[in-house]
């Protein structure tokens, strides 16, 4: 467990380090919540959905925190190519719990950085109907970040370099954000739409949180929880059996 | 004690290594030698659980290196040849990463730092972050590291390139004494000739392959009629210049991360 532990320590002491990113990780929703929130409020007052930006927040959230896990999950890309996955490789520690702590590394750098932009929302007009509800918003967070983080590990656990990235990121993860209710609400869709949207795990998630701040669901609350937590563990054994292929 | 029994790696049509067998007594000294692309790292890949051979088996301390990848691990150490730190860590927070990984005591693991820190004289750089460092004192940290779990048996794949003598000198030292005190088996590749002569016990030569000659210097001296190991080794291997072209894209990335560094 304490191997767990240091690779834990180590995703975040690196993300420490790098004020940079930190910084240019909030610049996407900021613009999220300037471009799309304030710019289409009108709109979506006009058409009888109430306030936009409490409708949007959550979402901008839940994609911050997507982002910034399966970002770091890819990390593992780098440390293949900088030789650093090696040393962890050869060291007497079960596959499982090198991806673990993989895993729980992204998810808290991903929750940080969920927060702040959470704290940027409050700034920008969003209140949360419900303050006793926010643990609850955090185990969404919480399993959002797991889900995607190990998402990020799995996929990079057979790429040889970076090459692949901006194909994972246009035709993955910007697909599940776009498509996960986080900017438009999931009622009266087109049928495809519909679809999509429901095998969509993220949909959960950003219903999950929406949920936990002001009350207001799509999909069951304990649904959610359980849609995500399979959603997991289904990826964790995928992550497992491709860290157990890895050839270096 | 390494068994290696009729072991063949391919990538593709290229054959890296071509059934080889090999029996590395507990305790020994051993020198793996071969020109560059002989063979030599693929090797240690695969009796280090990285690389899966295509054919034969592999024992290490009774344990199927295959078959039982985990088991494997516990009972071995490795310097790699190329690059493994952690730039974005400092030095001592790479040893400790190291400590903590391989489940080493606190009390074991503080003392060891500073001592092989001092060994390779980085104590005074231990908080500086290793992006900072030179390639020489990288290479030194990561033998440091390397060092830093005393396992059974020890895989230095060319340990010492780049090092100037006074560091080689102390590091060899160093495992000499780990192997004498601890029964440490070593298993090491170079291209210093003198390193071989004042270490190792057993040398075996590899080109494109495939084991040409096993003994002790004495008998490779006498199978091959040189005087020094370096005649042995050219007579033996012939004088052309090697180019590791076989694999273009993983000696690419090995060019690219010897500049990274």
């Amino acid at each position: 467990m304490t191997a767990i532990y240091i690779l834990w320590l180590r995703q975040l002491k690196r993300f420490i380090r790098k004020k940079a990113s930190i910084v240019g990780a909030i610049g996407q929703p900021i613009i999220f919540l300037l471009a799309i929130g304030f710019g289409f409020s009108p709109v979506f007052a006009k058409a009888g959905g109430g306030d936009y930006i409490q409708f949007l927040a959550p979402g901008i959230i839940v994609m911050t925190v997507l982002f910034t896990s399966i970002f770091t999950g890819l990390e593992i890309i780098w440390d293949k190519q900088f030789g650093f996955l090696k040393e962890t490789f050869v060291a007497p520690v079960p596959r499982y719990q090198i991806l673990l702590g993989k895993v729980l590394g992204g998810a808290t750098v991903a929750m940080i950085q969920g927060v702040l932009v959470f704290i940027i929302t409050l700034v920008a007009g969003f209140r949360p109907a419900n303050i006793y509800a926010l643990p609850l918003a955090f185990l969404f967070l919480f399993l959002v970040a797991i889900v995607s983080s190990a998402l990020g590990a799995a996929i990079s656990a057979r790429l040889e370099d970076m090459q692949g990235f901006p194909l994972i990121f246009n035709f993955m993860v910007q697909p599940l954000f776009f498509l996960s209710g986080a900017i438009f609400p999931l009622k009266d869709l087109p049928v495809v739409l519909n679809v999509i949207t429901k095998v969509n795990p993220f949909s959960y998630g950003v219903d999950g949180l929406r949920f936990a701040f002001s009350g207001v669901n799509v999909f069951n609350p304990v649904l959610s929880i359980a849609v995500l937590a399979g959603v997991f563990l289904v990826i964790l054994g995928f992550g497992v059996y491709q860290f157990s292929k890895v050839q270096l | 004690m390494i068994e290696i029994k009729n072991v063949t790696k391919k990538f593709g049509q290229f054959t890296a290594v071509d059934n080889i067998s090999l029996l590395v007594n507990s305790g020994e000294v051993f020198a793996f030698l071969g020109p560059n692309g002989a063979g030599k790292t693929t090797t240690i890949k695969m009796l280090t659980t990285l690389l899966k051979p295509s054919h034969g088996e592999i024992f290490l301390n009774n344990h199927n290196v295959k078959e039982d990848p985990h088991a494997t691990r516990k009972s071995f150490g490795i310097v790699f040849q190329d690059p493994s730190l952690d730039n974005e860590l400092t030095a001592y927070e790479n040893m400790q990463f190291h400590a903590i990984l391989y489940g080493i005591s606190k009390e074991i693991y503080q003392n060891r730092i500073v001592e092989l820190l001092r060994l390779v004289e980085l104590w005074d750089r231990k908080d500086s972050f290793v992006k900072t460092f030179s390639g020489g004192m990288k290479r030194r940290l990561e033998i440091a590291r390397g060092l830093l779990h005393h396992p059974k048996v020890l895989f230095l794949d060319e340990p010492t390139i780049g090092l100037d003598p006074q560091t080689r000198n102390h590091i060899w030292n160093y495992i000499n004494d780990l192997n004498k005190k601890e029964n440490v088996t070593i298993f090491f590749t170079t291209h210093h000739m003198e390193e071989v002569e004042r270490i190792a016990q057993r040398v075996a030569i590899i080109d494109h392959g495939k084991i040409l000659i096993v003994g002790t210097i004495e008998e490779i001296l006498k199978k091959a009629e040189a005087p020094t190991l370096e005649d042995a080794f050219i007579k033996l291997t012939g004088s052309n210049i090697r180019e590791e072209g076989a694999n273009v894209g993983l000696n690419q990335m090995r060019i690219n991360s010897k500049l990274m560094r």
